[in-house]
């Protein structure tokens, strides 16, 4: 497992055009947002901590198709379904390397991108916590809807629709996390909820993922 | 006599041929009461007027909306566990309905609501959670859409109408805590108000009669549909077997 989370890692590092685009993608989101609504300061730092959440869902959702296609494609994904580890594990570890992939660096990303958009002082710590606890929920979920359209020619647009619905309660969560930091509230209760979200899609959907991906095997 | 019967398409077929116009006809007629009763024979509301007759579409619509996806979640699970085609075929067959019940119900509050909270819409959790509802039914028919291969297409809408109901449940309270609501609550089928352990308001009888009359019309007019739709499928996927055997006497 070890070794397929490295081998993961690397394929998306080295080929081209999967590790930085999500995080080109997220930076171009935000840049484009004062375009759209106007550069006042107060505007834009009030609806700082939704659009940097949207745009992480967003970019997370870019990379998605990526993580079963080309696997699939070359044949590797039939050798991961016949080797010794469950199909289960082989999910969860791709899970896990597309987060460390796309996740993390919007993660770290996202307060720097929060300077840009006059992200209140207090919301930061709180953006980046609630970003943390939500984005391996939304590489779970991603990586379901990922091994739904495995085998469909074009299902990159399908795969959003599918996936997008599922999104709500995390997307819910984490910008009300955020929001509450900004204003200076208390958090506890939705991160508490974010949190329990995330360990149970975590815990749970790689099941169904791997139950998807073996129908698409048959 | 079992229900697992009716895994049988052929039996599936007979009966429910049989039945069919017995449903259709009591659909029209049950439906057509209720909404004529409701629309021409209830007083106007002091506060809302003319407008409260919305009720006898939008409460009906609504049940039937969240029902069919109920259905659906359990046909799913039967096909998962039991590997019956009739099964996987009539969750396919409810899913339009319900998508049509869905529309039905957030154009009807649309309509009502123009007058009555001076908004066609409001991001209040009911209504939210019936548009996340909406796009839920897209993706799953969309799965279906797309898979060419029967079984393989069933198996995995299955999958996601399992994966699916979670989430959709998620989300129904996940917008509760994230915004508070215009709509009212739940004030027609509440056990406390059918007994009259409670006090609370609720609809009063003169409107609640034939609402539940529009009610049981749907739920008719739902599976009279449902019946027709898994038949048509049933049909088709003859059609498409009749083909294959005719190609391979043929080749």
């Amino acid at each position: 497992m070890r070794a397929l989370l490295i081998r993961d890692i690397r394929l998306a590092v080295r080929a081209g055009g999967g590790f930085g685009l999500a995080l080109a993608f997220f930076l171009i989101v935000v840049v484009l947002v004062p375009f759209a609504v106007g550069p006042q300061p107060d505007v834009l730092g009030e609806i700082a901590a939704g659009v940097l959440w949207l745009g992480a869902l967003l970019a997370c959702l870019l990379s998605l198709d990526r993580i079963f296609a080309l696997d699939h494609e070359d044949g590797s994904l039939d050798l991961l379904a016949t080797a010794p580890v469950p199909m289960e594990g082989v999910v969860a570890v791709k899970a896990l390397a597309h987060w460390l992939t796309t996740g993390l660096p919007l993660v770290l990303a996202a307060p720097v991108l929060g300077v840009l958009l006059h992200l209140p002082e207090p919301g930061f710590v709180w953006l980046t916590v609630s970003l943390a606890v939500g984005t391996p929920a939304l590489s779970v979920i991603g990586c379901f809807g990922a091994a739904l359209t495995v085998g469909l020619k074009r299902g990159g647009l399908l795969l959003s629709l599918i996936v997008l619905p599922l999104y709500v309660p995390v997307l819910i969560f984490g910008a009300e996390v955020a929001r509450r930091g900004v204003e200076g509230f208390a958090v506890g209760t939705p991160l508490a909820l974010l949190g329990g979200l995330a360990a149970g899609a975590v815990a749970l959907l790689p099941f169904a993922s791997a139950a998807a991906i073996r129908i698409n095997l048959r | 006599m079992s229900l697992w019967e009716y895994a049988n398409p052929v039996k599936f077929m007979a009966t429910s041929g049989r039945i069919l116009p017995a449903f259709a006809v009591a659909a029209a007629v049950v439906t057509l009461a209720g909404v004529a009763w409701g629309f021409f024979a209830t007083p106007e509301d002091y506060k809302q007027g003319a407008t409260v007759k919305i009720i006898f579409l939008h409460v009906p619509a609504a049940m039937m909306a969240i029902n069919a996806w109920a259905m659906m979640l359990v046909c799913s699970l039967i096909w998962v566990v039991r590997r019956h085609h009739v099964s996987a075929l009539a969750a396919k067959a409810a899913a339009p309905v319900g998508v049509a019940m869905t529309l039905i119900a957030l154009f009807t509050g649309a309509v009502w609501g123009q007058p009555m909270w001076g908004t066609w819409w409001a991001w209040d959790p009911r209504l939210t959670s019936f548009l996340i509802l909406f796009l839920f039914y897209l993706g799953y028919m969309a799965l279906w859409a797309a898979i060419d291969d029967p079984d393989t297409a069933a198996d995995l809408t299955s999958v996601l109408c399992l994966v699916g109901s979670v989430f959709a449940i998620l989300s129904r309270y996940a917008v509760n805590f994230w915004n508070q609501g215009l709509h009212q609550g739940a004030s027609v089928l509440r056990a406390g108000a059918v007994t009259g352990a409670d006090t609370e308001e609720k609809v009063s009888n003169v409107y609640a009669v034939p609402l539940f009359v529009s009610m049981a019309g749907f739920v008719l007019l739902f599976i009279a549909l449902v019946l027709l739709r898994t038949r048509t499928e049933i049909r088709a996927r003859r059609i498409k077997a009749l083909e294959a055997r005719a190609r391979m006497a043929d080749a």
